[in-house]
């Protein structure tokens, strides 16, 4: 007995230390649990007791439990208690065990303050290193706002070994205490030249850190990086000083030059992969400045990622990929040379991988070949194991095919097909995204409802076969779209009779309820239409017989457990009884059940309702009856549930108000509204009044042109569809052969629009259904979302340290470790002067003088913004009231999409440079916000591109270099390089700005086109009568005549309009006949010879170029039919 | 920046986490519950790389134990593999020939170990031997128990050979 006593008294001092833990838990699987359990409240007994050395045993086993995930935090206490022994065993662990459970919310952190201080100051540099790791775990803002001193004087340490280790911690602490940042700066920065390489490459770890999130404090520092990144064989080190150049180059184009060099002798050099691709992410990333030195590094960089590529090494393979699709960004053409290598991947047996290759292919579509690269995909759909990368297949293969507004599609039907074909996947998720591109498609497309409908009725039939498990499946969301267009779009069914028997079969119950739902209105649409078809013939048995049918299917439907499938079919149950009845007696109804699902949807852009005018007399803000009082509706209304309810709405109100009454209200409203937070508050836009706008007309709408007459083949394949593509793109360009050929023998040149024909090029593919896509503007949520940081961790980071500037001298209120306020905005100014240095060059700098703002201050936020233009007119030519022509300039000018900002602008060809054309652009500030951040941008053509400057990629816009106080009007002028100029030209564009207001800021979007009429490429020139009569002689020119029918004005007059619009020059003018002379940019002659007589005006002429003559008479004729 | 580091068994159990940031218990279990189930499920000749949320998750298995590290985006993948390869030559060096087995009894060692090596999530010391060198001098402060451990440790390692047979034979880390 005494002796188990004894035992018992050992045991207790010898208890189980972390290794009999361990042990015991590995013995006891079975009850795991349990045993911990005891275990733990062994440990509390071990921390009752006063031994420190069985209290650090017992933190390390608690430490032990916390990573099994146990919850330890009841012992935070005593893991202080543990810390703060003097001896460095038991302060190694205690340190350990904080490190591990101490979060920034743990209390007794509090209490460590001033033992970490004294850890920080101990003689034993281990005690200090030990309390700084743990420190750098577990640092709040308060331990940083108090230690940070302490801790500034540490890296000035002896020992290299604390000295790294404050460097590092630094770091921690600017996060945490952002205050601290300036005052330690000058010290992190002497620690780059520190003697010992160890806290050099931490300070070099930390200042790479601190540049990611603002480089522009540490340009300054960039000399010394350059000498160590030279001076430096720590592959280690040269990756951070890479990285750290990576971050800077954006801001000093000079510093990328002189980094190529370096950089491509590394890439060269290196045998570390990680060194080498470091090196080419570096390289890529500072592809905006396309100097010569560049293009070589870069065209290095892709011929490395290319070997990375092709690597039998998975790693290296997936970060080339990575880095390609940093390329496509910026040069997808060198990308897209690769297709045949990132096809191949597709095929890899790395999902990872896999996934990488189709980012890439997302961005290397074009019309050319996105028929082929979907097939390969849908290839890989079928072969596809797991459902995760099926359903990743699935939603890349939309995204492809929808991007930008299905830009790349050409052959619709193909889509569709693509479409049904996708939903035989079993099991996948993305029902839903299926469903959502039918509708969207066979709505926007009207061309191809015909085939959808088809299609989707095909579907409907086979529905069994698609769902296999109804209810689980997503898949099934597709009949969702499919009963829906089918029901919509019913006047194109070829068997409505079967379809809607489809639609009212049995196992249609087991369907999701909000489908079923579906099902059963669309049934009604097409019910409407069977009669309307049916009551057409003499027999009447065959509509009464539908009838019959929905009377037998529907109650199946009402007796849904679903509300809204219930609802739904007892009233159409109800209707079709009616109707029956009706047609019992012989009455027509088929005209009044198919205008209950009369009209016809159209797309409308997001923004269309604002541009509909409010009715005259409609007032939106005033009451229709006058509002019941606050109390009145707090207090009655639950009442009202009870007792009979008072009809409110129908007892007569007169709303006799005064005007200044209603005035006084509406304020109040507003007011209350503003203060209201469960009031959703309508944007600023959407109170927009146009009053200039026509009408309802100018809803933007889906326009739709149809080149090829649709056939609906039976079920088809898409792979079909690629073969029947190629077909048609051949026919086409043997058609444009022809017609080339045709136009040479009969050397006309008057309606050819077709380009050259060369090798066949993106632009000259015609979509065999084209869609007109209204671009609309982005709404406005959506577009600070993109703008929103990803990760809210960086963001507070950005928020702390950028506000601080390194260069500015320290103050003294900044000293350490007194809480200091800052002072923000400081880097402002450099911010503005590196925008400057980005901005077009050739463009005249007209800045802040004309930045006056307006003071006014206006509550109707109506922004109307209204670019017009003007014409400059040729030295010679007439100078002539700038405003006459504003109106006039609609030769040149192209309206916009929206009816009311509209430009004008002026289109006129360089003489010095035969490829250039300049266009000058008047914007005017029409409305009451200050304008900004003006961007012009021009989708380039082949033939012409908008100049922009060196570095800029070719989709980037060009910055408008001034900004807009409201009223004002200033002139940019835009350069565009053109190679041909013998056919006209539409450009499309956008402007993009950003509006301010007194309380906020929107980004808006203005779509238009510019207009290069062959006319703009001419340039008036004088020509003597005999240099002209040699010109006519020498017989080079081609000739080509025109007539103009029932032009009602005097000869000069006619004269003056082609010398005005058309920048002609007259040579000689006997009575009614007159000849006339211009001169293209590029130097073609173009000779005119005017009658008239009486209203008929003839017009003979000659150019070198018979194409351009061709347009630039197709032009004249166009002006006179317009007066 | 590193956000974490996690070891754990090929069975899923975890035998080591250091985390960079100071991260709620919550977070703490989510990320581990991802990362195991997310390195587990891959297979077998794939690439070590992978993306997880905003961070890039960088993993290595040696023989029976698999490295994880956490990475925020921006950072070189290729050079968060060779620290963890880094790391487990430390580890090879401070144990002689190390397996899961020294990680598990011997885990307040491993974690000194990373200390040395890794701090706030940057590298701390890029030469081996100064890491060796404070590790050992620490070590030399730690009087009493360490010599008691180290015996104990090798014990464990040769009584339990019959019931650990499988964490032994997979010694050769490095050779993997």
């Amino acid at each position: 007995m005494a002796l188990k006593i004894v035992k018992g008294s050992i045991d207790r001092m010898f208890d189980k230390n972390l290794q009999d833990l361990v042990r015991g838990i590995r013995n006891h699987k079975e009850d795991e649990a349990k045993y911990i359990s005891t275990c733990i409240d062994e440990i509390k007994q071990e921390l009752k007791q006063d031994n420190i050395a069985v209290k650090a045993n017992a933190v390390c086993k608690l430490t032990y439990l916390q990573m099994l995930g146990y919850d330890v935090s009841w012992a935070a206490f005593n893991i202080v208690e543990v810390m703060s022994s003097s001896k460095f065993t038991y302060k190694r662990i205690g340190y350990l065990a904080a490190s591990q459970c101490f979060h920034e919310n743990t209390d007794v952190i509090m209490l460590t303050t001033n033992q970490i201080r004294k850890d920080l100051s101990s003689p034993n540099q281990y005690d200090t290193g030990v309390a700084l790791t743990g420190l750098s775990c577990f640092v709040t803002p308060d331990l940083a706002r108090d230690l940070a001193n302490d801790i500034m004087t540490l890296m000035s340490h002896t020992k290299p070994y604390i000295r790294k280790k404050a460097v590092l911690i630094m770091y921690k602490v600017f996060l945490k205490y952002p205050e601290s940042l300036r005052p330690a700066f000058p010290r992190l920065k002497e620690k780059l030249e520190d003697p010992d390489p160890g806290v050099q490459s931490a300070a070099v770890n930390v200042i790479c850190e601190l540049a990611r999130r603002n480089p522009k404090n540490y340009l300054s520092l960039a000399p010394l990086f350059f000498k160590l990144m030279t001076s430096s064989t720590n592959n280690w080190v040269l990756i951070k000083i890479i990285k750290l150049f990576g971050a800077l180059t954006p801001l000093e184009p000079r510093l990328g030059k002189k980094l190529i060099e370096p950089l491509t002798n590394l890439i060269h050099s290196t045998s570390a992969m990680s060194l080498l691709y470091e090196c080419v992410n570096t390289v890529i990333a500072g592809q905006y400045s396309c100097s010569v030195g560049h293009i070589k590094s870069h065209l290095l960089c892709v011929q490395k990622l290319r070997i990375l590529i092709e690597d039998s090494d998975q790693n290296l393979k997936y970060l080339g990929l990575l880095a390609m699709s940093k390329i496509l960004k910026t040069h997808p053409k060198s990308v897209q040379s690769h297709k045949d290598l990132i096809l191949q991947c597709l095929d890899d047996k790395d999902e990872s991988i896999r996934l990488r290759a189709l980012d890439l292919l997302y961005g290397m579509v074009s019309k050319k070949n996105l028929m082929e690269i979907v097939k390969k995909l849908m290839i890989h759909v079928d072969k596809a194991e797991g459902t995760t990368y099926r359903d990743e297949l699935l939603t890349k293969i939309i995204d492809i095919c929808s991007q930008s507004n299905y830009q790349y599609i050409t052959n619709f039907e193909w889509y569709i097909s693509i479409l049904v074909e996708l939903t035989r996947l079993e099991g996948t998720r993305h029902g839903h995204l299926i469903a959502s591109q039918m509708l969207d498609v066979a709505i926007r497309v009207k061309a191809i409802r015909v085939f959808a409908v088809a299609q989707m009725a095909t579907l409907l039939d086979n529905a069994h076969l698609l769902t296999g498990n109804m209810q689980r499946n997503g898949i099934c969301e597709v009949l969702y779209a499919a009963a829906w267009i089918c029901g919509e779009f019913s006047e194109h069914l070829e068997n409505p009779v079967q379809t809607l028997e489809a639609m009212l079969r049995p196992k249609v119950a087991t369907l999701p309820g909000h489908i079923q739902a579906v099902y059963v209105q669309n049934a009604a649409k097409l019910f409407a239409t069977i009669l309307k078809n049916q009551e057409g013939n003499t027999d009447s048995t065959a509509a009464q017989e539908t009838s019959q049918m929905m009377i037998d299917r529907l109650p199946l439907f009402v007796q849904s457990a679903n509300l809204e499938v219930q609802e739904r079919a007892s009233c159409i149950l109800q209707l079709v009884k009616y109707i029956q009845k009706l047609q019992q007696k012989d009455v027509e109804v088929a005209e009044e059940v198919s205008a209950l699902f009369a009209g016809e949807l159209n797309p409308v852009a997001p923004k269309a309702q604002k541009k509909v005018p409010v009715p005259e007399g409609l007032d939106l803000d005033a009451w229709i009856n006058e509002p019941p009082s606050e109390s009145e509706s707090e207090d009655e209304q639950p009442k009202a549930i009870f007792t009979k309810e008072e009809p409110k709405h129908s007892r007569p109100r007169h709303t006799e108000v005064d005007e200044k009454e209603l005035a006084r209200r509406r304020e109040a409203r507003k007011q209350e509204q503003a203060n209201n937070p469960f009031y959703i508050k309508a944007s600023p836009s959407s109170q927009k009044v146009y009053q200039e706008a026509p009408g309802v007309e100018h809803i933007p709408v889906v326009q739709i042109d149809l080149s090829v007459p649709l056939k609906v083949p039976g079920l088809p394949m898409s792979d079909q569809y690629v073969k029947l593509e190629e077909e048609r793109r051949q026919k086409e360009r043997a058609e444009k052969k022809k017609k080339e050929k045709k136009k040479r023998k009969e050397k006309r040149s008057g309606r050819g629009k077709k380009h050259d024909s060369g090798p066949e090029s993106e632009e000259d593919i015609t979509p065999a259904h084209v869609v007109d896509i209204v671009t609309e503007e982005m709404p406005e949520v959506a577009q600070e979302d993109q703008n929103r940081l990803p990760s809210p961790y960086l963001c507070r980071v950005k928020v702390c340290i950028c506000m601080f500037c390194l260069c500015r001298p320290l103050a003294d209120s900044e000293k350490l470790p007194v809480r200091s306020h800052r002072a923000a905005g400081a880097p402002k100014s450099s911010a503005e002067d590196g925008e400057a240095e980005n901005a077009t060059p050739q463009e005249p700098k007209k800045k802040s003088s004309k930045e006056k703002r307006d003071k006014k201050k206006d509550k109707e936020r109506d922004r109307k913004v209204r670019l017009r233009c003007w014409k400059h007119f040729p030295p010679s030519g007439h100078k002539s009231d700038s405003r006459s022509t504003q109106s006039e300039g609609r030769t040149v000018v192209t309206f916009l999409v929206f009816p009311l900002p509209r430009k004008v602008c002026d289109i006129q060809g360089n003489l010095q440079d035969g490829s250039q054309v300049v266009v000058s652009v008047i914007f005017e500030n029409k409305s009451d916000s200050f304008l900004k951040s003006m961007e012009f941008n021009v989708l380039d053509s082949l033939n012409s591109k908008l100049q922009r400057p060196e570095g800029s990629g070719p989709h980037d816009g060009l910055t408008v270099p001034f900004q807009l106080p409201p009223g004002v009007s200033n002139e940019a002028r835009f350069v565009f390089t053109v190679q041909s100029i013998v056919m006209p030209q539409k450009l499309k564009g956008t402007l993009t700005f950003i509006v301010k207001n007194e309380d906020s800021s929107t980004h808006e979007k203005l779509d238009f086109k510019l207009h290069f009429t062959c006319t703009s490429y001419l340039i008036t020139t004088p020509c003597y009568s005999d240099a002209f009569a040699k010109l006519l002689e020498s017989g080079d020119l081609k000739s080509s005549s025109v007539r103009l029918e029932g032009v009602n004005m005097p000869f000069h007059h006619l004269l003056a309009r082609i010398c005005f619009h058309h920048h002609f020059s007259v040579v000689e003018r006997i009575d009614s006949c007159a000849s006339m002379y211009s001169r293209s940019i590029q130097g073609h002659h173009v000779c005119l010879l005017v009658k008239t007589s009486g209203q008929t005006v003839s017009i003979d002429a000659k150019c070198d170029e018979p194409t351009l003559l061709g347009n630039v008479l197709d032009e004249i004729k166009q002006t006179f039919s317009q007066c | 920046m590193m956000r974490f580091m996690l070891l754990f068994s090929r069975q899923g159990k975890l035998r080591l986490q250091k985390w960079f940031t100071s991260m709620s218990e919550r977070e703490k279990k989510k990320i581990i519950r991802d990362m195991t189930t997310m390195v587990l499920a891959r297979q077998p000749r794939s690439c070590n790389f992978m993306q997880w949320k905003d961070l890039k998750i960088v993993y290595k298995r040696y023989a029976s134990l698999y490295f994880c590290l956490g990475v925020e985006s921006q950072e070189n993948e290729l050079l968060a593999l060779e620290i963890i390869h880094r790391y487990v030559e430390l580890l090879d060096k401070y144990f002689g020939n190390v397996c899961e087995l020294d990680i598990i009894f011997n885990f307040e060692k491993a974690y000194f170990i990373l200390d040395e090596f890794l701090m706030g999530g940057e590298i701390q010391e890029t030469s081996k031997q100064i890491v060796n060198r404070s590790i050992e001098a620490s070590d030399m402060l730690q009087e009493v128990r360490f010599t008691d451990m180290h015996a104990q440790m090798h014990l464990v390692k040769h009584c339990d050979l019959h019931l650990w047979c499988e964490h032994v034979t997979s010694v050769a880390w490095l050779s993997v």
